[in-house]
């Protein structure tokens, strides 16, 4: 088999329609698609080349649910045997009663001791079907009703940089401002506080972290923010 | 009938007027672009993929795709534009939805929609084709999966001389005049989009169209460019995933 040839630099944006590489050893990952013997950009991102592994990494666009992300959701309606759950995305999800409760709920009962309608959630997704059928679930280690706090929305494309290498930004903002903050992988993300000044403070700071996300050097940046902020001295964590 | 002609803003045949693109400049969009031919300027706004409703227009084999041009009531040169869908602004919507459907994988997107609204400010001609343009640009930026760009243009005849990018003293001119709105895939090398007004022989017709796909193909390199420099300052972002 012939070698295949790289038709871009690595780590370059490219655009939809633009070929990529071509040749037949490549493996694809999210994002390109194979066109005969031309490999295709199928959306607007950064490429990466790994190794044969080709991804696209998206940097624009609307939340598509995938399955074991934790999202946060809203309970938009209430039906005979669960509820519908608001995902900020094109797609509501199904939160079944079984799902939810340990306890026996007959059917029919009113489930709104349980969940009222605009309750937010912090949920798994269990499945996603073809047809875009999202099932979610809230039995599981931190997935619960949220009480209290505010909501914030930003592009769920920069929530990896706003939990940053293993959970370290997202721990620097906790630590300095002290706030409960749970980010959802649908862009949603609730901060709750005892004190408001702090929790403006880490809501400026996720702002900054979305528009600021290309950045090098973010984790500094944010660090000196923080401390300049807050007027503590925060441990810069080593990745 | 061949008789020579001066196109009144001094152009070559085969020029197209000056462009400027942007992308990304309606900030409560999902993506968004504005593009400006001369004196034609078209933004277009795209929302979704996003749930669709009244339910019957679902379908749960693919999504669909909702095409809305609109001429501001400034935006002529003649009279004022009376606000609101026209049977001329219907009729452009409907055929921009098919030149934009055949470059969008809506497979992906089952029961849902993706809205592109399509303002424009300021006409001279050519507002279909602007139009598209924009909206290829927008729907790329909002992270909609493609397999191609869409670029489109018109080109013409006007007493038997074949020009590109009609302007509207030359659509308006006391002659013979043919004008064939084009959009085409460049990469696919199809057309999405072909209709006409006036008379041309299939000879003429083939010798527009290897002309309009040129011309695309210079357009579709302004697209890519305008779409690379809203991205460009990304490059520069580490890996975060894996």
């Amino acid at each position: 088999m012939s070698r295949g040839k790289q038709l871009v630099k690595d780590k370059s944006i490219v655009v939809p329609g633009e070929v990529v590489a071509e040749g037949k050893d490549f493996i694809l990952g999210p994002g390109v698609r194979r066109e005969g013997n031309q490999i295709v950009a199928s959306r607007v991102g950064l490429i990466h080349f790994e190794g044969k592994l080709i991804k696209l990494i998206a940097l624009s666009g609307r939340y598509i649910p995938r399955r074991d992300d934790v999202i946060i959701g809203r309970i938009k309606e209430i039906l005979i045997n669960g509820w519908l759950v608001d995902t900020e995305s094109a797609y509501p999800a199904m939160l079944n009663v079984r799902d939810a409760v340990t306890e026996y709920v007959a059917k029919g009962s009113d489930l709104t001791r349980f969940f009222d309608f605009n309750d937010y959630i912090v949920c798994k997704i269990i499945n996603v079907t073809p047809q875009m059928l999202v099932d979610v679930t809230t039995k599981g280690p931190g997935l619960k009703k949220l009480i209290g706090g505010r909501i914030i929305k930003v592009n769920p494309n920069k929530v990896p940089r706003i939990i940053g290498k293993k959970g370290s930004m997202l721990n620097m903002i906790k630590q300095a401002t002290g706030c409960n903050i749970i980010v959802g992988q649908n862009g949603v993300i609730w901060i709750k506080s005892t004190d408001p000044k702090m929790e403006l403070i880490a809501v400026n700071t996720i702002k900054t972290i979305e528009e600021e996300s290309h950045v090098p050097g973010l984790t500094e940046k944010i660090h000196a923010y923080l401390e300049k902020e807050t007027g503590k001295k925060i441990k810069l964590q080593k990745e | 009938m061949k008789k020579s002609f001066k196109r009144p803003d001094g152009r070559a045949y085969d020029e197209i007027r000056p462009i400027k693109a942007e992308v990304g400049v309606v900030s409560r969009a999902d993506g968004s672009a504005r593009f400006q031919i001369g004196k034609t300027v078209a933004y277009a706004a795209v929302y979704g993929p996003r749930s669709l409703y009244p339910k019957f227009l679902q379908n749960p084999k693919h999504g669909l795709l909702r095409c809305y041009y609109n001429m501001l009531p400034f935006s002529s040169k003649g009279e004022r534009i009376r606000p609101g869908p026209s049977r001329r602004a219907m009729e452009i919507s409907l055929v921009t939805e098919k030149a934009l459907t055949p470059a969008i994988d809506l497979t992906k997107y089952p029961n849902a929609v993706v809205d592109v609204f399509i303002e424009l400010p300021q006409t001279d001609a050519g507002t279909r084709c602007a139009g598209i343009t924009a909206a290829a640009m927008a729907l790329a930026d909002a992270g909609i999966v493609m397999y191609d760009l869409v670029s489109a243009v018109a080109v013409g005849y006007v007493n038997g001389n074949l020009i590109a990018d009609l302007i509207y003293d030359e659509e308006a001119y006391p002659g013979e005049v043919a004008d064939i709105p084009v959009a085409y895939m460049p990469r696919r090398d199809k057309f999405s989009l072909l209709q006409m007004d006036g008379k041309v022989s299939s000879e003429q017709l083939q010798k527009a169209l290897e002309l309009a796909k040129k011309v695309c193909l210079q357009i579709c390199d302004i697209q890519r460019k305008a779409l690379k420099r809203r991205y460009e300052k990304y490059k520069l972002m580490e890996n975060m995933e894996g």
